[in-house]
Order: structure tokens, then sequence, then C-alpha cells
């Protein structure tokens, strides 16, 4: 019987089933944070519960530290940040707390670590965690009570998704990155148009991605509701696999970890690659988007009375007018960082518009490197130097910083933001705050224009 | 939790609320489940000075007292944070009637007796209509037999059978699940020492 690799990833991590019709699923590796968990290890505490497999676990810092500075900004987040060392020294749990050399977000750390391989499956209190679908690895989001789960029993109570492949085929143009590939899926499939889903991503333009840029995808595809998302293991994977000190020995079985040729999914939806263009956000929610040469949408192009008091609501608190240009669009500040878009990768994709250039008048423009490692590999390189000279702050410490902005990087009621990141919800980055989701290049351009700008226009 | 969630249900009718939404990341800072009534839906029920919006649903008679909302698509969207669902028990909403939740908002409403019936859009059109009755509109979810009733409007929703038997049980799924210790040990057995068992030394 044909597989999706999905149903392979389930059914080799299935214990049992369960009389209610939920299953049983084992969790291979789980990771935490500082902010999605304390209420967990309270949770084990008060049912006195001890830890099932201590090794299986990784925390690390990263959602409310600030990234000036190795210390805690202020005492609310150092007692998160104290709350999660203390839980791991009690139990025994590896951590990657400040000033640690692995330190930096959990999805660009994990990857880093050589933590993550082809089949695994990894469970997370953070949304994101469907970065790891990148490598063939089944990752998912999960809440605080389901942490106190995998915590006690190693295990998670688990529905069998449907599945949906997401077809990209044919070459993207100059300037088109993953993100903008995934902005593009999640702007066709919509925002809740993946709720119930694992989604599988398929086609050349994803096979010709690297694996920084397949993480974007996998990490974003959230943001359509998906549960899951993967891409099948192949030479791409095996070779980052075998480039790396931890899983250069792995006995790699891509085969293990495709979905079969006549596998059936529930939906199945194409994409042409050459018609991807660098994509904006204009409103409240990640699918709303429109390519850069493009005008943030009219009351016209809409039919219903809903659909016209939702863009009329998403327009009122963007400070838009409909209809105008999006490169009309005027920046205060820039962000390059996130679990999305904060890996050597985006760094040296934005340091090519920056080389030789300068920030606009009156743009602040911050880089946070998404982990230690990052940073000073980046350092090295001399992207450090090319950020610093076009006028970017460049953090000394990672973290999701401005993406949730649960630091000390919260932007003002009113200020607009060209961001690297995932999500620009209402109040995402700050009480007020207009988030525009773009390409980190595309950030680096809006940077030093003052305004949303093309990238490929920057030769 | 009871088999039947009755009160008076407000409208809510955005679509896409996001966790962000519902929960403000300045009330996130806490180690406890607690404290976290007055965070929830925040900026929709506040101003930027903390004074009640008065057009805001939720600060009007008779929606001041709601314990069900009618809730646009694709509601819970975004953030993982199970903070969104604390607040929104420690608010005494007991459930949200919708067309879609993001799936992690669902499993998290599961765990600490959220109810979230699914319905049609139609339905939940109506449902909206229904609700926004100035006069106080009470809502009546039965989850024995899966149907909301609302003055002229009797449905059946949708809602898988672990999650209803959980809500009704009130079970904690944590005991539950060490029950099946067995069966977990047994599995644990079969997994080889291929690396990925040991990833963390």
């Amino acid at each position: 019987m044909s597989r999706t690799l999905y149903d392979k990833l389930v059914d080799a991590h299935k214990v049992c089933n369960l009389p209610d019709g939920d299953m049983l699923i084992y969790v291979d590796f789980h990771i935490m944070n500082e902010y999605t968990s304390p209420q967990a290890f309270s949770g084990l505490s008060a049912k006195r519960l001890d830890v099932w497999r201590s090794e299986a676990h990784l925390a690390v810092v990263d959602h409310v530290n600030a990234t000036r500075d190795s210390k805690p900004h202020d005492a609310a987040s150092k007692l998160l940040i104290d709350n999660l060392e203390a839980n791991c020294i009690k139990h025994g749990i590896a951590l990657y707390g400040l000033g640690d050399p692995r330190q930096g977000i959990e999805h660009v750390v994990v990857p880093e670590q050589g933590l993550v391989v082809p089949g695994m499956l990894i469970a997370c209190g953070d949304s994101h965690t469907t970065t790891y679908g990148a490598y063939g690895a089944l990752g998912f989001g999960i809440g605080t009570s389901e942490v106190e789960h995998v915590l006690a029993t190693q295990t998670l109570r688990y529905k069998r998704m449907k599945t949906m492949r997401v077809i990209v085929e044919g070459d993207t143009a100059p300037g088109v990155t993953a993100k903008d590939i995934i902005m593009k899926v999640v702007h066709v499939v919509r925002a809740g148009g993946g709720n119930g889903y694992a989604v599988e991503f398929a086609g050349s333009a994803i096979r010709d991605l690297d694996m920084a840029g397949r993480m974007t995808v996998c990490n974003m595809a959230v943001e359509l509701g998906a549960r899951a998302a993967l891409i099948a293991a192949d030479e791409i994977t095996e070779a980052a696999l075998k480039g790396h000190p931890h899983t250069g020995q792995f006995a790699f079985k891509g085969e293990n970890w495709v979905s079969d040729p006549e596998a059936v999914f529930d939906e199945e939806i194409t994409i042409s690659g050459a018609n991807i263009e660098p994509l904006i956000t204009w409103g409240t929610s990640p699918d709303q988007s429109v390519p850069i040469t493009a005008n943030v949408p009219s009351k016209l192009d809409y039919v219903s009375p809903k659909a016209k008091a939702a863009l009329e609501r998403s327009l009122k608190y963007m400070g838009l007018t409909e209809g105008q240009s999006a490169q009309s669009i005027k920046i205060d500040t820039a962000f390059i960082g996130s679990c999305t878009n904060s890996r050597i990768e985006d760094l040296r994709e934005a340091a090519k518009i920056l080389q030789g250039r300068q920030v606009a008048e009156g743009v602040k423009a911050i880089v946070v490197p998404g982990s230690a490692m990052t940073r000073i590999k980046a350092e090295a390189e001399g992207l450090r130097d090319v950020f610093e000279a076009a006028g970017f702050e460049w953090r000394p410490e990672a973290g999701c910083s401005m993406c949730l902005a649960m630091n000390d990087d919260i932007a003002m009621d009113g200020e607009r933001v060209a961001s690297s990141t995932n999500r620009n919800f209402e109040g995402r980055q700050g009480r007020g705050a207009r988030t525009h989701l773009m390409s980190p290049a595309m950030v680096a351009a809006a940077a030093v224009s003052g305004h949303l700008a093309d990238v490929r226009d920057f030769k | 939790m009871m088999k039947t969630i009755k009160g008076i249900a407000a409208p809510l009718p955005l679509a896409n609320v996001d966790t962000d939404v519902i929960m403000p990341k300045r009330f996130l800072i806490t180690i406890t489940r607690e404290g976290l009534a007055d965070g929830t839906l925040a900026d929709l029920r506040f101003d930027n000075v903390g004074q009640l919006r008065p057009e805001f649903i939720l600060n009007k008679a008779p929606w001041t007292r709601a314990t069900i909302l009618i809730v646009g698509d694709n509601f819970g969207c975004g953030s993982s944070r199970e903070h969104a669902v604390w607040g929104l028990r420690q608010l005494k909403i007991d459930a949200c009637i919708g067309t879609s939740f993001a799936g992690i908002f669902y499993d998290n409403a599961r765990k600490n007796g959220l109810a979230l019936p699914i319905v049609s859009p139609k339905t939940r059109d109506a449902l909206l209509q229904f609700s926004s009755n100035a006069r106080g509109a009470k809502v009546s979810i039965n989850l024995d037999n899966r149907t909301i009733t609302a003055g002229e409007i009797s449905v059946v929703f949708e809602m898988d059978n672990a999650t209803r038997t959980s809500l009704i049980r009130g079970s904690d799924d944590t005991l539950d699940t060490l029950e099946q210790a067995a069966a977990i040990h047994d599995f644990e057995a079969t997994l080889d020492d291929s690396m990925w068992v040991n990833v963390i030394q």
C-alpha cells in the first residue's frame, strides 16, 4: 500500500491506539523554551511525576532574553530564565542558556547542533516547530499541557491529519527566495487553509532550495494552519548531514523518508515557480500579501461586504490607503532576525544588498543573528562589518527579539517595520506596531530605500 | 465539565483572531497559569490607557455576562501559547463556536475544558445573527449528542470523539497516558540503536 511521507512518519512512531480514537505517538526529541514550559514543570510537581527520559529533551533560552546584552533586561524575564535553569537542573535536562556558545533561537540551534535527522519526531512548545520538516522529520508545535505530557510520558495523544501536497514547479526568478515561495503558498492556500493538514512540499523549486531555504518554507507552513510541514529527504539533506560533525556518521536512509510515487494526498495544489515575485504583506494576516511591484488592494477587488470590511479594518490598523503602491510604503524600522530568517544564508543575502550602501535617513535597522554560532560565523565572514558600515545595529546576543517583542525590542504604536519574520498580526511586534513581512534581502532593500523596495532593482 | 454548556453568547465575527490578539505578549512573562483574565483580548477590550472600550461587544450588556463566543474562521491561529486558552477560561468562557480552529489552539482548549464546537459557515452566521440580540441570546451546547440549540436553531456540530470524551470526563491526559506505560516501554524496546534515538547524549 502506497504511503505518504507523513503517514510513514506517523506509523513509525505509533505506540498504540487509545480507546477514545486517538493514538499515542512517541516523541524522539522534545525542545523547550523559557516561556511555554514553566507551567508544564509545575504540573509535573503538582502530580508528583518524574521526567520519563531526560536525555530526550533540550531547553533553550530564546524568547524573552535581551539581545543587546547577555544579561536579562528586567526582573520578569530573569524570573523566566532562572526558572528554566532550575527546572533543567532538577530534572537533568540539557540547557543552552544565556552565555552558552550553543545558545540561540531554538529552531536555528537544533539543526546547527546536528540534532535533527530524517525520520525523527520532534515536538516543541512553539508553533514554528514545523521547521524540522525540512529534514524529512515530523515536527510540530504543542501547548504547555502537552509539554507536561511529553515530559511525563515521552508521548503525545495524536490524531492523524489529512494530507496536502503543495507542488512548486519550475525555476524561480533571480531575487525570489524561499521566503517568497512560502509567502506565495500562504497567500494561495490562505491563513486557515491548512488547518487539519500535514503539508508536504514538492516540485523543482523546493528541491532546488538549500537546507536553510527549506527550513524557511517549512517554518512558515504553520501560517496556513498546517500542523506539520515536510520535504522529502534527498541528496541535499544527505550532504548537510554528512558535512556535520554530529551527524556525519548517521546511516542516511533517505529512501525511507519520501512519499511513495503512488501515494494519494487528500489535497494537491500546484504553483508555478516562475510566476512568484518578491512579496510583501500589507495587512495583519500573513496571507495578505502582494508582489512588491503591485498595489495594496482596494475595496473594488472584493465582492462580499465581509471581505470589504476586513480589508478596511486591516488598512486602518496598518495606516495604509487602499490602492497605494507597495513601494510607496515608508518604513521606520528594518528588522532582520527570527526562526524564519536569521541563518547565515539569510545574513549573506541581506549583506549583498547592503554592501556599499547606507540605511536611509531616519530608519532604525537591527539585525539579530539566529544563534551565537551564526553570529561568530558571520563575523568571521565579514558580514558584521557590512551590516555595521551600512548603518545596521548588529546584536551581540541571539534570540527571537523583535519578531514577537517579548524582550525589550518593542515597536511603538504606529511604528512601521520591514521585517524578515513570520507574523504580521495586530500587536505582534508591539501594541499598534505595523509589520510588513518579506525576505531578508527585501528588508535590506527597504532599509536603504526608506520605503518598501524591489530587491531586483539592486544589482 | 458538564455534558451541557448553557449561557449568553456574544458575536465575535473577526476572522483569523490569533493568539497574540487573544493574549498579548505583555501578559506572558509569568511562570503560573493564573492572573490572565485581564490580559484576555486586552487590546480589543481596553484602550491605550486601560479604559474599557464601550463599543466592544464584551463590554456591553448583556454580553458582559457571555460565556460562549461565536467566532470567525480560523480562530486561535498563530503562536502555540496556551495562555490564550487559560485566559479565555479565566474570563469565564466555556465554549467558542466557529467554523475552523487552529490545531494547537484546538488541542490546548481540550486540555482546559474549553469546548470548540465546529459548525458550517451558514450555521455560524445564523448564530452570529442570533447572538447579536441585545436581550441576551441564550445558547445551549449538548456535548453528549453534539447539538447546539439557540432559539429556533437546532444543529448538530462536529467534534472528534476523543476531545468530546475528554471534555465530558474532565480527564487528565497525562495521568491517563501513564496507564499505558507498559506499551510505551514496549515501543522503546523496539527502537534500534540508530542515532536519532539518543540524539542528546
